[in-house]
């Protein structure tokens, strides 16, 4: 099958608007005999159900935590971006396009990112009208703050919750639908399935996680809102819960994924303290507006602190490495993610790295303090304040800008970082790639749709701060419940769809097959322990930089590794009941064939891009030497893959990329 | 409007206002007793005692509204704690309750138990012959051996020195009660503003400083009669 | 660090539940709580016993959903943390640990250390949102201004990760601190005020209705919430509640 992007012709600024005057709509009264299931509620599926009920559809919508509000869209912290130009500073809807793109290394659909530019201004919009307590500046109008990679401030924040706000005001848009009966909540349930019925999807099979029942539900029209699969590397900073399933099922009922390869390794996370570490915890990118990034400049400095002879704060200026504001002069400290990430990587592989297992770099907030409490100082009028006292009220400024961060810091690290630098280490954060979708959002399955994280669309190779909460929004309250209706309009006649069908006979007695599995399968290991070791191979092979060699290793590890899984693990308990650890089975499952389809893109991407680097792929020469260097001649293309069975065979088909209205140009941020 | 009266807010706001009121009437109680040291030889008391056992204004509206408030703070109060009690079915096997809170706003009940227990001494001694006197023996003469009773009696009722450790103990436990209830009952009505604070404050001199003082006035009448 | 564990383990929320004591050894300071339960849950599969099931999932902190009482306090003996942010350094080498679920009569246990606290969800669903529709067609954000000082108070508020800690916590297990924080948000918020009267009568009356005990204003509740909610929610509720009631 070719694939059609579906983008409708025209200027790039109209697209969008042209495109919803002339759509298919379902009248009011027809909605209400159309059913769509939505699988996920964080900030793409929360607000999409809450608009679908809204506009009349039945909903029903999914979630695996015992309440929407848990999704871990909750766990964003610095911001939402929005093109409103509230300060001024020359923000406009191209510019939040541009540097989309730019930031996503060229790798995205360009009318997808300019549709994504042009809603987000609604969104701030509808999420105070909906209670969402941004922070305001003392002329009651909101504030913003500046993020990674742009040169305007367009973030809007809640102190360091604002994924939990945006997802809470989500959440109570959809407890408005539940208590009107327009949206029927499944809490504690799992998608285990997708059911295709005369080639579309007609609904899914859920797995009760209170009571083990497998449970039919049926529908119009299929939503998957179940987030990234970042938790294939075992170690990152997504939920313990968050997985794959959802995304993968339908992949292997058709829909094709897109682009696996492309992860996004967030620069400012708390470094691992042993082999027990559950997950890893995120430190907000809004961090890196105050703090200084350094390791020392000798190695026997690294040698002294690393065994307990000196502090960081013993080192001078002068023996310590700025190694961003060296680098990269404009951006300095602001760099893109996947940039700070990589240099990071690249000082502590250099033997730089600060902490016992060498994966460490220092965030000073120090020069902060200093700079903020003599202005205070020149403030309040005091004239010669001493150290001490610019100390103070300096930290009283950072603490009212970061505090839950620091004190979050503290709780976990034993350290007090206004005192000495905090430690910080990239992780896995997000997933850029995900399930291929059109203009109109819905995969290669007719009438399954994907939207926020899970798809693959906005955010090419690498994600600018702040602009994943701005796509789950813009997928779930402005988009989907538009191009949802052209396709629901042919649906108006259809009539309920029954579960008595032998389609969802069939997807029940597989997903009902393998549950049997697990539990009579009498192994020897336990899930956690296929989990880790696949999360192993990733980081090591698939992490920040990649090879071939490493990939080719990767790709053959993973798949014994799944023998091994099929063969080896064990499930304690019943199916008929609360099971996490076969909760965990199935998901752990899906993640060993995903890890593999991700290596094989990883390798078929002979190119840097964003988050994806190619050792093989790098500036050579010139003052760019050793930056990532992309190849728009050969891969200026989406991978989406059509599975065929194993991960081995999954087929490979391009979306080619066309970029009318930005000029290809290699990312500089020096 | 229903929820006035029979919601969980409701309930509080009851307690709290049968609160505000015995609060009141402790104050006015406390007041006129310490006129009992007064060193006129109960002279003030006395006065004030007959007026407030024979004005009819008092006798016949304030005094039923003074059972019926202590009546319904006790009833409300065992009702909220059956209540509360049933909204844990299964205990915890451990609690740590002095971590979060004070002991004073967990054992509500038993210091209002031990006040209950204590009024009905007081009753014993105070009420029940007042009653006696007056409405079924129809004396309203307030009158002894020619002279006003009210400050001999209350000489007599603290010779034994059991009954003295008796209200002193009693106190002791209003003064907990107190320690909780005043600000509680102000955080009931919702007020929890700038002023808290000072309220506060001013809330634990007065649950210190009503029972301290009745206690003083019972030694004072132990060692002075 | 070697330590003592007495669990509460029950198989599912129609059978009898009882303490059961287990030991884990070698146990890093260093640790969350819940990564010690991680290798408690290691060692217990890898013998072929059943895993001990507890409710978590961001581990950061946010998304409310892990609910141990832990040694007689809800989230443990810490601080402005939730479970998964409790670290073992909080504790010493031969303590023993007594870890419940969170009691209520309005949160039934499912298993062992899970709980249903479903009856939050039907709180919220009886008022606890502005009743605007999500199409985007509403009037610029910035059209209201509001006062720095209203914001960051009802951002406060909001902070609330519905865990169910203030529940957990109070002696009577009342919700008032949940409820209280929810109203106190909208209340406000100038976006809040339209259906505030409804709001508070509604959510109050489901609450009532979900089996929770009465607030007596210890303050436990404030103390051991790991988003320090403060009581004034709760009296702003009460006012907010009593005009309510007296306009109705």
């Amino acid at each position: 099958m070719a694939l059609d992007s579906k983008v409708p012709e025209g200027p790039i600024k109209d697209k969008w608007t042209t495109y919803k005057d002339k759509i298919n709509l379902v009248n009011p009264a027809n909605k209400r005999h159309i059913d769509v299931i939505v699988v996920g509620t964080g900030l793409a599926g929360g607000s999409a159900s809450a608009t679908l009920a809204e506009l009349g559809y039945n909903v029903k919508a999914f979630a695996y935590q015992d309440s929407p509000r848990r999704a871990h869209s909750i766990a964003a912290q610095g911001g939402i971006n929005a093109a409103k130009n509230y300060q001024g500073d020359g923000d406009s809807n191209y510019r939040l396009f541009y540097d989309t793109v730019k930031g996503g290394d060229y790798r995205s659909r360009e009318a997808n990112v300019y549709r994504l530019a042009e809603v987000s201004a609604n969104i701030i919009d509808q999420c105070v009208a909906q209670g969402v307590p941004f922070a305001r500046d003392y002329g009651g109008l909101l504030d913003n703050r500046s993020f990674g990679g742009v040169l305007v401030s367009r973030t809007f924040y809640a102190k360091g919750q604002t994924g939990q706000q945006l997802l809470l005001g989500a959440y109570s848009a959809m407890n408005r639908q539940i208590a009107r009966g327009k949206i029927e909540m499944f809490n504690r349930h799992e998608m285990l399935d997708v059911v295709i019925v005369d080639g579309k999807a007609r609904g899914i099979i859920a797995r009760n996680l209170v009571t083990g029942e497998i449970e039919r539900h049926s529908a119009h029209a299929v939503v998957i809102a179940s987030g990234g699969y970042g938790n294939v590397y075992f170690l990152s900073t997504n939920a313990m819960g968050s997985n794959a399933t959802a995304a993968w099922k339908i992949h292997k009922k058709g829909a094709y994924f897109a682009n696996p390869c492309y992860t996004q390794i967030h620069p400012t996370c708390i470094p691992r303290s042993g082999d027990y570490q559950s997950k890893l915890t995120l430190m907000s990118e809004s961090l890196r507006n105050d703090g200084r990034i350094w390791v020392p400049k000798n190695l026997e400095d690294v040698k002294a602190i690393r065994e307990g002879r000196k502090k960081p704060t013993d080192l001078s200026e002068d023996e310590r490495d700025y190694y961003l504001e060296r680098r990269y002069p404009a951006f300095g400290n602001l760099v893109p993610r996947d940039v700070a990430s990589r240099a990071a990587k690249e000082r502590c592989d250099a033997g730089y790295g600060v902490n016992a297992t060498g994966e460490a770099v220092y965030l000073d907030f120090a020069s902060a303090i200093t700079r903020y409490g003599i202005e205070q100082a020149k403030i309040h009028n005091i004239s010669n304040p001493s150290d001490a006292k610019i100390y103070e009220l300096g930290q009283k400024i950072v603490e009212e800008k970061y505090g839950n961060l620091f004190q979050m810091y503290e709780k976990i690290v034993d350290e007090n970082p206004y005192k000495t630098p905090m430690m910080i280490y990239p992780a896995v954060h997000y997933t850029m790639g995900g399930v291929w979708v059109d203009y109109n959002l819905m995969t290669t399955i007719p009438g399954c749709y994907c939207i926020g994280e899970a798809n693959f669309s906005d955010h090419g190779a690498n994600r600018l701060g702040a602009s994943a909460l701005m796509q789950g929004l813009a997928d779930g309250y402005f988009v989907l419940p538009y191009t949802i209706g052209d396709y629901l309009a042919d649906d108006i006649r259809t009539g309920k769809i029954s579960t008595d069908l032998p389609e969802f006979e069939t997807a029940e007695k597989e997903v009902s097959d393998r549950i049997n599995f697990f539990i009579n399968n009498k192994g020897t290991k336990s899930v956690d322990y296929f989990h880790k070791k696949l999360g192993n191979i990733m980081w090591n092979k698939c992490g920040m930089s990649r090879n071939a060699k490493n990939l080719e290793e990767a790709i053959k590890e993973i798949a014994e590794l799944r023998a091994e899984f099929w063969k080896e693990v064990s499930v304690p308990g019943g199916d008929k009941e609360f099971n996490e650890e076969l909760a965990k089975a199935g998901r752990v499952a899906d993640f060993l064939e995903l890890g593999e389809l991700f290596a094989k893109d990883a390798l078929n991407r002979n190119e840097s891009c964003g988050g994806h680097f190619r050792e093989e792929s790098a500036e050579e020469s010139g003052p760019q030497k050793g930056e990532a260097k992309r190849d728009d001649k050969n891969y200026a293309y989406v991978a989406a893959w059509e599975y065929k069975g194993e991960p081995a065979n999954a087929v490979l088909h391009k979306e080619e990329l066309k970029f009318n209205d930005i000029e290809l140009k290699q990312r500089s941020y020096k | 409007m229903s929820g006035i009266l029979n919601s969980s807010i409701a309930r509080k706001f009851a307690m709290a206002l049968s609160a505000f009121f015995l609060m009141f009437f402790l104050l006015q109680h406390f007041v006129i007793n310490v006129t009992s040291i007064f060193p006129n030889n109960g002279a003030t008391f006395n006065k004030l005692s007959h007026f407030m056992g024979t004005n009819a204004l008092i006798q016949y509206a304030l005094q039923p509204v003074l059972i019926f408030g202590v009546v319904f703070h006790f009833v409300m109060g065992f009702v909220l704690e059956i209540k509360n009690n049933n909204a844990r079915a299964i205990k915890y096997a451990k609690n740590n309750g002095a971590a979060n809170s004070t002991w004073m706003s967990r054992n509500m009940i038993w210091t209002g138990l031990a006040i209950l227990a204590f009024i009905v001494l007081h009753f014993i001694d105070f009420w029940f012959p007042e009653i006696n006197t007056k409405f079924i023996q129809g004396d309203w003469s307030g009158m002894h051996n020619g002279q006003l009773r009210y400050f001999h009696e209350l000489q007599e009722k603290f010779v034994n020195p059991a009954r003295v450790g008796v209200y002193i103990v009693a106190f002791v436990f209003l003064a907990l009660h107190l320690l909780h209830g005043f600000d509680s009952a102000f955080q009931s009505v919702g007020a929890n503003n700038k002023y808290t604070k000072g309220l506060k404050t001013f809330g634990k001199l007065y649950a210190i400083l009503i029972p301290l003082g009745f206690i003083v006035i019972a030694l004072f009448h132990h060692f002075n009669h | 660090m070697n330590l003592t564990l007495k669990i509460w383990r029950q198989k599912d929320s129609k059978t009898k539940g009882l303490m059961v004591d287990y030991k884990v050894t070698d146990i890093s300071e260093h640790m969350s709580f819940l990564e010690m339960m991680d290798v408690l849950n290691e060692q217990l599969v890898n013998t072929g016993e059943e895993p001990v099931a507890f409710d978590h999932d961001c581990r950061e902190g946010i998304c409310g959903m892990c609910s141990m009482y832990i040694n007689g306090e809800a989230h443990g003996p810490d601080r402005g943390v939730t479970t998964c942010q409790l670290h073992m350094r909080m504790f010493k080498d031969g303590d023993t640990i007594t870890i419940e679920p969170f009691r209520a009569k309005a949160f039934p246990v499912i298993k062992d250390l899970v709980v249903d606290r479903s009856s939050f969800e039907r709180i919220q669903q009886a008022g606890g949102f502005i009743s605007v529709n999500t199409s985007g067609n509403t009037q610029d954000a910035n059209a209201i201004p509001i006062s720095k000082h209203a914001a960051d108070e009802a951002m406060d508020a909001a902070a609330c990760i519905g865990c169910g800690a203030c529940v957990a916590t109070c002696k009577n297990s009342s919700a008032m601190l949940f409820v209280g924080a929810k109203v106190s948000q909208y209340a406000l918020l100038p976006q809040g005020q339209v259906e505030a009267a409804d709001r508070v009568l509604n959510m109050v009356a489901q609450m009532d209705a979900e089996g929770f005990g009465n607030c007596t204003n210890t303050g436990a509740c404030e103390i051991e919430c790991p988003k320090g909610i403060s009581l004034e929610n709760i009296a702003r509720m009460n006012r907010e509640y009593l005009s309510a009631s007296l306009k109705g």
